[in-house]
This record gives C-alpha cells, structure tokens and sequence, in this order.
C-alpha cells in the first residue's frame, strides 16, 4: 500500500517535472518570438495547458506550493492568451522566475519538507501588480455573416483568437468534414495540420447531423489569408467542403442585391481585406507527416524508473559472466578431446552471445537521452543571467539531439549552468567594451554537441575577452600554486588548465554568479566522476571554449584486459585508440619523463606497475616483450606500458566501496566470470595525474602530499 | 484532471460501484457516447479539440442523450464560459480546485435527480 503511494508520488515528481520543462521550453519559445516581434498564440495557449495540469496534478498529490504557484500562473497565462495581458520582456520575466520556482517547490515538496517558500509568495505579488487591460469596444467579428450558434459556443479564448485573426485581416472558412468514427484521430490530424498551414483553426464544432451512424460531421472554423482555391487545393483531398463565412455587405458599397443568405448561394470570394502585414509561415504540404508522427509517439511512450533500467543491465552484466563462462567450458572441452560436443556448445554460445549483445544494446538506447533536456534548462539561464546582468547573449545551439545516458545528463546539468555562468560573467564583455573593440552587440554563446565514436562531446563557447594568462599565471603564483620558476616552462594549455584548481580566481570581487573560486574545479570534479574530460582553451580578445568529453554511457563498457606483473586489469576500451609492442630501444627521458615517439608525436609513457607500486608475484618471469596500451581523452594522450594483452571483454563496473573509494586511478572493480576480480583503471584520472607529473612533485614539495 | 476525477469518483463508497468511461478529449467523448447511454457526463471547458460548450450543445440536441445530465468543471477565472455553459444545457458545475468529497457530493445529486425524472440504465 505505501509502496504503492510511493511509486504513485514518485510518478507525480516525474511528470510535473517534464511539464515544467516543457513550460520552459514553451517560455524561451515565446521569447523568440517576443524578440522577433512575432506572435504564436498557440505557445501562450501551450504554456497555459502545461500549468493547468501541473495544478490539477498537485492538488491531486497535496503539492500546496506547487499547486498555488501554478493557481496563480494558470491565471496570468489565461490573461495572456485571452489577451487582455500584453506579453512583454517584463512579463517573460515573472513567468521566468515561476519556471525556477517550480524548481524549488517540487524539491520542497519531495523532502516532505514543510519550509514555506516565501518567494513563491513575493512572486505572486508581482503577478497581482501586473497590467490588465480591458477587453477592446466594438467586437471586429461584426463584419463577417457569422452564425450566432456557432458564436454561442466558442469559449472566451476562442473567440479571442477569432477576433484577434479577423483584426489581422484574415479571411473566415468553414470546413465540412464527415469523419468515419472508426478512424477519426488519424483523419482528424491529418486535417488539422494541414490546415495549421493555412492559418489557424479555431474551433471544431459537431453539426450533430451526420451521414450515417458510424460518422461525425464537424465543421472546422478557420482563419486563412489563402484564397478559396488554395484551399480547396490542399483539404478536398479529405472530402472537406469549404464554405468562406461572408462579409457582411456594407449598403453603400453593396452593387448586388441578391440575399447573402441561403448554402446554394455561390461562395464569394471577396477581395481580402487587408492582408496580413507578416505573412504565415509557408509549410509544404508534406510537413504534415511528422506532425502526425510525433503525436502517435506521444501516445506510445511508457516512463519508466531509471533504476529498473539499471536493474536489467545488471542482469545483462551477469549474464555477460555467464557468457564468458560458456565460452571458456567449450574451449575446455574440445581441449580435453571433445570436439563435436566442444563446437555444437560453442555455437549455441555464440547465438547466446550475439542475441546477449543485441539486448544490452535495447537496453542501453532506452537509456539514452537527447542532451537537448539539459540545453533547454540552460537556455533559460543564459536568459535570465544575461538580463539581470544587463549583457544582450544570443544563445546558438547544435545537436541537442545528441544522445547520451540519462544519468550521465542528470549529472551534466550543474558543471554545465557554472560554465555557462562564468562565460557571461566573466567571458563576454559588457556593451561599451564590445563595441570599443568592434564586436557585435550582443555576445554569443555556442553550445555544441556531437558523438565521437564512444564519446560524446560538449562545447561550451563564448566570443568573449578570453583568458588573461599573465593574470592568471599571477595570481597562481601569489597563491602559492605554481613555482614562480617553473612558470616559463608551462605548456599553453598547462596555463589553461590552472582554471581548474581549487581557489583560483582572477575575478577581483566575487559577483552573484561565479568568481568565488569555488566551482571550476567542482566542475572539473563532477566531469570525471562521470568519466569524463575537461579541455579549455582562450585566445585574447577572441573568446574562450571549453570542451567536455565524456563517455556514451556508464551502464556497462567494453574493456581491454591488460596483465601488469602478474596481475589482470580492465581497461575501458572507450578510452583505447591503440596497442603496439613497445620497443624499449625507442623511449627516451623527456623532462624526467619517458617518452616514446609514435608517428612523429612524443607519446609520455607510463608503467603502471610502477606508479601502484605492485613487486612482482612469486613465479612471475618479467616477459620479453612488452606492450603499449595509447589512451586518449579528449586533446590528451598517453601510453601505458603493460605487460601483456588479454583480450577484450564486456565489463559491468562495480563500485570498490567506501574505504576504497579515495583511491585514484581505479573506477571500480570488476568480476571477470572464472571467479576472478579484476580492478578498472580510470584512464582519465590517470591521463591526469601523469601529465602533471611535475605539479604533483610540486605539491608534494609544498607538502600536500 | 482526468485521473482526479476518476479517482474522485471511484474512491469512497458513497456512490456505490461506479463505471467510469474517461474520454481523452472532445472527440473522444463525440465516439464514446454511441456506446452509451450514460447516467452522468462531466465535462470541461477547455479540451484541446472540441470545446466543452460544443459538447454540451451536441448531447443537447442530440435524441438519444439530451436528457443525459451533464456537470461542467470551470475555473473560477472563467465566468463568462460557466454561464455560457449553463444556458446551453449543463446542469451544474463544480468550480476548480475542489476536492474529490466535493465532486461526489455534486455528482451524486446529479445522479438522484436524473434519476427521478428519466431512468437511465448502465
């Protein structure tokens, strides 16, 4: 029962939180629009459904603040789309705001928390001061021979909209639709969007009379700038028949005396009246497929809880070692003589392990998301920081519909808002300094995304001021963080990623949003928890990018089994771009680093064995020849001098467990299905560690440890 | 909403066992209603295809459900749509927020009144 309540709460918390979402990307739509000075009224009316729901839900769940929130925001928006409220920066503003709000009432209202949220309380104030104009004199519907019982029925939005298209100077139809009831939803949409291409739909009114007892007649009240012809051209295919609702003959103009009423009466197409000043949209016919489309999937979509997800992978991780194990016993078999046995076991094998890949993969792409749900939240923070810090930021967004694991985003969305926080803070300049230096007005910030092989990509970048580095080599200095005299040997990127120690700000005075000193190395933190890298690079006056790689999915890797004196080893092949013999002829000391060359590059070396510090098993014969593992990360590369190569296996990470969790260099742990346990080295920690060898020397002089 | 009024209506005992037919929207509720007859339709004003003012005035004039009583859910924003509403035939309303007792209390009056004047079965 209380689970059942539970799971019934928690579906609560989901859903409010993709109808915020999708309230926030209705607002930043709207905003768009706002500044393009154009108007959709359909995203106001959007924004309105989205809250409605919100409210029923949290009254339904006794989510109060949720709830009074969403009474208050309901009305303002229904204000909005009956237009009696003009939509203005001001508003967008307050509506903004709500959207955070929102943010923190559901995490109130999951603690169970009873804490008021007094600026719920100061924000519906503001809401009770906004502007309210009174509904316009003389209704502009006059002019047109409207039928007063279908006027009877339109709701007050309706009719809104219908005067609002007739000011605009469109023309009236109505458009007689019989629809089988056996196939009305897909008739119906199909209709509608093609007639959202001519214009807006206002209302579907049933006629109540109809051709058979398996039909509905609707008729369809549009508004179109398209003429008659236009039309008929595009809906006849349905069987609509569409009548254009008349103008009202004004007597002094009216040449013609015939009774303007009567159906036989020949459709006039009178001259439009003033067309509309922006023109709608013009969408070939054939955009109306996935219209269609994306509604059906709307419908057949299920939500389900991430750790049910995680559950089944973890089968799928068992089932992995159970695998490995059947591959093993039939190699035994035909070694012990076996054959026909041995082969028919590893065919079956083989089919188990194929329909086992076709699985984890099924399972894996449930698990994607598109990284679109994390632009949009940060959509919203460019706006609203950029406004309150007075700077005009054009957002450009590419690949939001990069997928990546929807743990992996859940983790992204803080490092991200940071970056983006201190881009605007501290990259793009403020107005007078860009045009002084003769760059556009508004600052820009390009948000890109895009998979590479295994890894998914993030840049973040802006066209501001860029990295002052003498400032920031300084001030290292003066915090004790670089030695003064290895300054001048420190690599530009080196320079860079000073960004990333903890305290280091060259921001004078800290300022609402960043330069506190506290965050790009949280960010730096929170990207390799996740597997990932973090790259930066700025030039002077031009701007300053950042790139963040990070691995596909966490859920289950492929890896390289690698032997280090004796012992096995997995290391994730996402991170692997190579493995060549090493040749000890060709690694030479490079800055008290080995190093070898490979393909005219200088490749650092590191032998693992070393650097864990692990003496030799008791019967383990150094081997003769040995090999490079090159790992890659993001712009960085590194060899690993193991031992021997063992293969490549699925691997499912384990966590190594409180105790162990300090250690650096290992992701976890992982059973390799013939009883052994194998550690999972981390290539980014330790790319890391060994490329700043020389700070951690440093360090240890100042004694960090 | 949906789901509260279902939940509403089949929660408690007051009404007695209930047979809810939930509609996704106005032209579900115009392919429900053949399957009917109905002792009761509730209804909302705002619904993304046919209005709920549509829906009142089609059960209206349609033979086999006029006498069908209906009971309209409004906000307390929308004035002008409940009076609307009203004089096209709805038989009540119950304004939002209101709480599922509320709920079973109008729609159990609306029940006994129909049942009074037509019996209606199902």
């Amino acid at each position: 029962m209380a689970e059942g309540v539970d799971k019934a709460r928690e579906e609560f918390f989901s859903e409010a939180q993709e109808l915020v979402e999708s309230l926030s990307r209705n607002l930043l739509a709207l905003d768009a629009a706002v500044r393009a000075k154009t108007e959709d009224p359909g995203l106001v009316n959007e924004a309105f459904r989205a809250v409605h729901t919100l409210k029923g839900l949290a009254g339904l769940f006794g989510a109060k603040r949720v709830g009074t929130l969403s009474h208050r925001l309901e009305d303002v928006l229904d204000s909005l789309r009956l237009g009696r409220l003009p939509l203005t920066e001001s508003v967008l503003d307050l509506l903004f705001r709500a959207v955070e709000l929102y943010g923190d009432a559901l995490s109130v209202e999951r603690a169970r928390s009873d804490d008021p949220l007094p600026a719920i309380d100061a924000l519906i104030d503001e809401f009770a001061h906004l502007g309210s104009e009174g509904p316009s004199g003389t209704s502009p519907l006059a002019k047109f021979e409207l039928d007063q019982a279908m006027l009877a029925v339109l709701t007050e939005y309706e009719e809104h909209r219908l005067k609002t298209c007739v000011q605009q100077g469109l023309l009236l139809y109505r458009v007689r639709v019989d629809f089988a009831l056996a196939t009305i939803d897909r008739a119906l949409e199909d209709i509608k969007a093609r007639a959202k291409t001519h214009g807006e739909v206002i209302t579907y009114l049933p006629t109540g009379a109809s051709t058979g007892i398996d039909t509905i007649e609707l008729d369809l009240l549009l508004a179109s700038a398209s003429s008659l012809a236009e039309l008929e051209a595009s809906l006849a295919s349905n069987g609509a028949i569409i009548e254009p609702i008349r103008l009202r003959r004004v007597e002094a103009t009216s040449a013609r005396s015939a009774p303007s009423l009567g159906p036989s009466a020949p459709p006039t197409p009178s001259p439009p009246a003033p067309l509309p000043a922006h023109s709608l949209s013009e969408r070939a016919p054939d955009a109306v497929e996935p219209n269609a489309a994306a509604h059906r999937a709307i419908a057949q979509t299920v939500r389900v809880d991430i750790r049910k997800l995680d559950a089944l992978m973890n089968v799928v991780g068992e089932l992995a070692i159970v695998k490995n194990a059947l591959a093993r016993m039939s190699e035994r078999i035909r070694a012990e003589g076996g054959r026909q046995l041995g082969s028919e076991l590893h065919s079956i094998q083989r089919s188990f392990e194929r329909r086992l890949g076709e699985m984890q993969n099924g399972i894996l792409e449930v698990r994607m998301v598109p990284l679109g749900q994390v632009f949009d939240r940060l959509a919203r923070v460019v706006r609203q920081i950029g406004r309150e810090m007075g700077k005009d930021i054009r957002l450009v967004i590419t690949g939001a519909e990069t997928e990546i694991d929807k743990l992996i985003v859940e983790e992204l969305s803080d490092p991200l808002m940071h970056v983006v926080r201190n881009a605007i803070d501290h990259g793009i300049e403020v107005a007078e300094e860009r045009l002084r230096v003769g760059k556009p007005l508004a600052g820009t910030i390009a948000l890109n995304a895009f998979q590479k092989g295994n890894h998914v990509v993030i840049e973040v970048e802006d066209d501001g001021h860029g990295i002052d580095e003498t400032a920031l080599v300084d001030r290292a200095v003066v915090l004790g963080m670089v030695d003064p005299e290895e300054v001048a040997q420190l690599a530009r990127s080196e320079i860079f990623n000073l960004v990333f120690l903890p305290g280091l700000s060259t921001k004078k005075e800290a300022s609402d949003y960043s330069g506190r000193g506290v965050g790009m190395d949280v960010v730096k933190t929170n990207i390799s928890k996740l597997g990932g890298v973090i790259d930066l690079h700025s030039e002077a006056e031009i701007g300053t990018k950042l790139t963040i790689t990070l691995p596909v999915t966490l859920a289950i890797v492929s890896a390289l089994l690698v032997r280090i004196v004796g012992r096995v080893f997995a290391m994730p092949l996402t991170s692997v771009a190579e493995a060549i013999t090493l040749d000890e002829k060709q690694v030479r000391m490079l800055d008290g680093r080995e190093v070898m060359t490979l393909r005219g590059v200088t490749l650092p070396i590191c032998r693992l064995g070393r650097i864990f510090g692990l003496a030799p098993l008791p019967g383990v014969v150094p081997p003769k020849r040995q090999y490079v593992v090159v790992a890659t990360l993001g712009s960085r590369r590194l060899g690993f001098a193991v031992d021997d190569l063992q293969g490549q296996q699925d691997i499912v990470i384990k966590p190594l467990g409180k105790s162990l969790s300090g250690v650096r260099g290992f992701s976890g742990a992982t059973e390799l299905g013939d009883q052994r346990v194998a550690l999972v080295l981390d290539p980014a920690a330790l790319i890391e560690e060994m490329l700043r060898g020389s700070e951690t020397a440093r360090e240890r002089r100042l004694g960090y440890g | 909403m949906r789901a509260f009024v279902r939940s509403a209506l089949e929660s408690g005992s007051d009404l007695g066992e209930v047979d809810v037919v939930e509609a996704s929207g106005g032209f579900d509720a115009l392919r429900l209603l053949p399957r009917g007859p109905y002792d009761l339709v509730i209804t909302d004003i705002n619904m993304p295809d046919i209005n709920g003012l549509e829906l009142i005035q089609f059960i209206r004039t349609n033979e086999h459900h006029r006498s069908t009583p209906i009971l309209l859910i409004s906000t307390q924003s929308s004035e002008r749509d409940r009076k609307r509403a009203l004089s096209l035939g709805a038989d009540g309303y119950v304004a939002k927020p209101f709480t599922p007792e509320d709920l079973r209390s109008r729609v159990k009056a609306q029940l006994e009144k129909g049942r009074t004047s037509a019996r209606g079965n199902g």
